[in-house]
C-alpha cells in the first residue's frame, strides 16, 4: 500500500506554514525532530484543559486520570516496541538520558578497572561521551567497530573484537549522518555469544520502521518521543526486567522509593524505580498519542515510503556536479541524505536553501568522530519522514543548484 | 538571505587577501566553533611602538567565518594593538554590513574570539570576549 501523502500532510498544522509570503515550509530535518500530528498536540492540550494532576499521589479524580493517561502512554510504548511488560519501559527525558542512565547504574555497578565497552565510530556523541566519562572515572577501555568507506560496519573487525571479552557493545540502530541500518539482531546475537551486556540506540530506527525488541533480543535500547512525531522533553530506555532489577536507581527522590527513613530508603519497583521526582506527565500522553499515530499509518507503510523517497532524493542529489553523498546505497540506509557541495561550505548552503523555505541542517550532526574518519568537518543532511514528498526533494535539488549559482 | 551573499562577501571568502600564517610572529591563536567545526587561526607581529604591523588568518569554514576573518585582519593592520583589545562585536558586524541570527552570529564572531583571546593571552577563546 502506499500512502495517501497529501492527507497525512494535512494532519501536521506546521507543513502549512509559508516561512515568508509565498515560500512554503520544506522541512528536511526530521532526523533532528519530528513535526507533530494535530492529535499529538491535541492530545497534550486536552490533558492540560481537563486532566492535569501529578501522578501517583492523591485519590482526587484528576489524579486517577492524569495516572492512568500516563500508564496508558507507557502501555502502548511497551506494545510499539514488543516489550513483554510496560514496567520495562522507563520514562526519561531523551535518548541521551537512556543511555547516560545505563552508564551511571548498570555500568558503574558492572564494569570494573580495564572491563571493555565495544562502541562503533558512527556513535551519536550521547553514546560516546557517558563513556568517555566512565572511563575517566573507571578505568575501562573503549574500542570501536570501523565503519568501512561505504558507510558499513565492518563486522569482521568487529568479530575479532569480541575475542577481548567485551562486557557491553553499545551501539546504533541507525546513523543519523550516513542513514546506515546496521544489522542490529546479528550484531546482537554475536554480543550475546561473547557473553556481553548490548545496548541499541533506537533514536533513528524506532521512529522509522518496526522495531521489535524481543525478535532482537536487546537487553537495553534508548529512544526519544520527538523524534517520533511526539514532544520533546520526554524519551525511554527499554530494559531485561533482571538486568533493570539488578540495577541500582539512578535519581533520587520522591515516587522512586518505598519507603524512606531519615538514614536510608527502599527503592520502588519497576519502572518507578528510575522515575525519581514529576515526570514530564502531559508530554508522556503527546507520547502515547504519537505511538497511536504511527500505528494507524503502520510502520512498515512508513518505512517504505521513506525507502521511495530516499532512493529518489539520493539518484536527483547524484546527478549535480559537486555534490558528494556519504553513507551506503539505499537498500542498507534509512530516510538521510548527507553530502557536502565542492563550491561552498554545508552552513552556507543550509542559509541559502533556508531562503528558499527548505529546512536541512548543517554541521557535524553530533558525529564529530564519524566526520574525522571521513575527513570532512561538516556536511549538509537531508532528512525525511511519512510527510516527505518527491515534489520537496525537487525544491532541495533546486536550492543547491541556485547555491552553486551564488558561489560559482 | 541574498544579503547575507553580497558580493563582498564571496569575494572575501573565495579570494581572501589576507590568508596566511606569519612565521615569526608576535601572537597566535586559534580556535573552532563547536557547532559547525569553522575553525580560525590568527597571527600577529607587532611593531616597536605597539602596533599591528601585519597579520594573518588562516582555517577553514563558511563563506561568513572566512570572509569576517579576512575583513578584520584587513581592519587591525596598522592598528595600535590597544585599539584591538577593545574591538567590539558591533566593529565586525560593521564590517561584514549585514545583519545575523545567533546562530550565525557565533560564525561572523569566531576570528574577534580568536583575535581577542590571543592579544589577551587566554588559554581559551569564550564567548564573553566578544559580547
Ligand atoms: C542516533 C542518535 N542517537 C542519539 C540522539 C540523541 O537524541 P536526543 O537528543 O533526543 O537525546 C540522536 C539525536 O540527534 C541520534 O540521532
Amino acid at each position: 500500500m502506499s500512502l495517501d501523502i497529501e492527507h497525512i500532510r494535512q494532519d501536521f498544522p506546521i507543513l502549512k506554514r509559508e516561512l515568508r509570503p509565498g515560500v512554503k515550509l520544506v522541512y528536511l530535518d526530521s532526523t533532528a525532530t519530528a513535526q507533530k500530528p494535530a492529535s499529538v498536540i491535541e492530545a497534550m492540550d486536552s490533558f492540560y484543559r481537563l486532566s492535569n494532576a501529578n501522578i501517583h499521589r492523591g485519590v482526587h479524580t484528576l489524579a486517577e486520570e492524569s495516572t492512568a493517561l500516563y500508564e496508558q502512554a507507557r502501555e502502548k510504548i511497551a506494545r510499539f516496541i514488543n516489550a513483554a511488560s510496560p514496567r520495562q519501559v522507563i520514562y526519561t527525558r531523551n535518548t541521551t538520558e537512556s543511555l547516560n542512565l545505563v552508564a551511571y547504574t548498570w555500568a558503574r555497578a558492572n564494569l570494573k578497572p580495564g572491563d571493555l565497552v565495544i562502541l562503533t565510530e558512527m556513535e551519536h556523541h550521547s553514546n560516546l561521551v557517558p563513556w568517555h566519562m566512565l572511563a575517566a572515572e573507571r578505568g575501562i577501555r573503549l574500542e570501536f567497530i570501523p565503519v568501512a568507506e561505504n558507510g558499513l560496519l565492518d563486522l569482521d573487525a568487529y568479530k575479532k573484537l569480541l575475542e577481548l571479552g567485551p562486557k557491553l557493545v553499545s551501539f546504533t540502530h541507525m546513523s543519523n549522518v550516513l542513514g546506515t541500518i546496521n544489522p542490529a539482531k546479528e550484531i546482537i546475537a554475536l554480543a550475546h555469544a561473547a557473553g556481553a551486556v548490548t545496548m541499541l540506540d533506537g533514536a533513528q530506527s524506532v521512529p522509522h520502521f518496526a522495531v521489535d525488541v524481543k525478535a532482537l533480543d536487546v537487553d537495553f535500547m534508548a529512544f526519544s518521543a520527538h523524534k517520533m512525531l511526539g514532544p520533546t522533553g520526554i524519551g525511554a530506555l527499554y530494559g531485561k526486567t533482571a538486568l533493570l532489577e539488578a540495577m541500582p536507581p539512578f535519581l533520587g527522590g520522591g515516587d522512586m522509593i518505598k519507603e524512606v527513613k531519615l538514614r536510608s530508603f527502599r527503592a520502588n519497583d519497576l519502572p518507578y524505580k528510575f522515575e525519581a521526582g514529576t515526570p514530564a506527565i502531559a508530554e508522556a500522553v503527546g507520547f502515547g498519542a504519537a505511538v497511536d499515530y504511527l500505528n494507524s499509518v503502520g510502520m512498515d507503510n512508513v518505512a517504505a515510503h521513506e525507502h521511495e523517497i530516499t532512493e529518489y532524493a539520493l539518484e536527483r542529489l547524484e546527478e549535480i556536479p559537486g555534490v558528494k553523498l556519504f553513507g551506503p546505497e539505499a537498500k542498507f540506509k534509512g530516510g538521510v541524505a548527507a553530502f557536502t557541495l565542492d563550491c561552498a561550505h554545508p552552513h552556507d548552503v543550509a542559509q541559502i536553501l533556508d531562503g528558499d523555505g527548505v529546512a536541512v541542517r548543517a554541521g557535524h550532526h553530533c558525529a564529530q568522530p564519524l566526520h574525522e574518519k571521513f575527513g570532512i568537518p561538516a556536511t549538509s543532511r537531508a532528512s525525511f519522514y511519512l510527510y516527505s514528498t518527491k515534489e520537496e526533494v525537487d525544491r532541495l535539488v533546486d536550492g543547491i543548484y541556485k547555491v552553486k549559482k551564488i558561489f560559482s | 538571505m541574498d544579503d547575507l551573499y553580497r558580493e563582498v562577501i564571496i569575494e572575501h571568502y573565495k579570494n581572501p587577501a589576507y590568508r596566511g600564517h606569519l612565521d615569526p610572529h608576535d601572537y597566535s591563536f586559534e580556535d573552532s566553533n563547536p557547532l559547525c567545526g569553522d575553525h580560525i587561526e590568527i597571527t600577529l607581529q607587532i611593531s616597536a611602538d605597539g602596533a599591528v604591523s601585519d597579520a594573518r588568518f588562516d582555517g577553514h569554514g563558511c563563506a561568513i567565518s572566512q570572509a569576517s576573518a579576512d575583513l578584520l585582519i584587513e581592519s587591525i593592520i596598522g592598528k595600535p594593538l590597544e585599539d584591538v583589545r577593545h574591538l567590539t562585536k558591533q566593529d565586525v558586524l560593521d564590517l561584514l554590513g549585514i545583519e545575523l541570527g545567533p546562530v550565525r552570529l557565533k560564525c561572523a564572531l569566531l576570528s574577534l574570539k580568536v583575535l581577542k583571546a590571543g592579544v589577551y593571552g587566554l588559554g581559551e577563546a569564550s564567548d564573553s570576549l566578544v559580547e
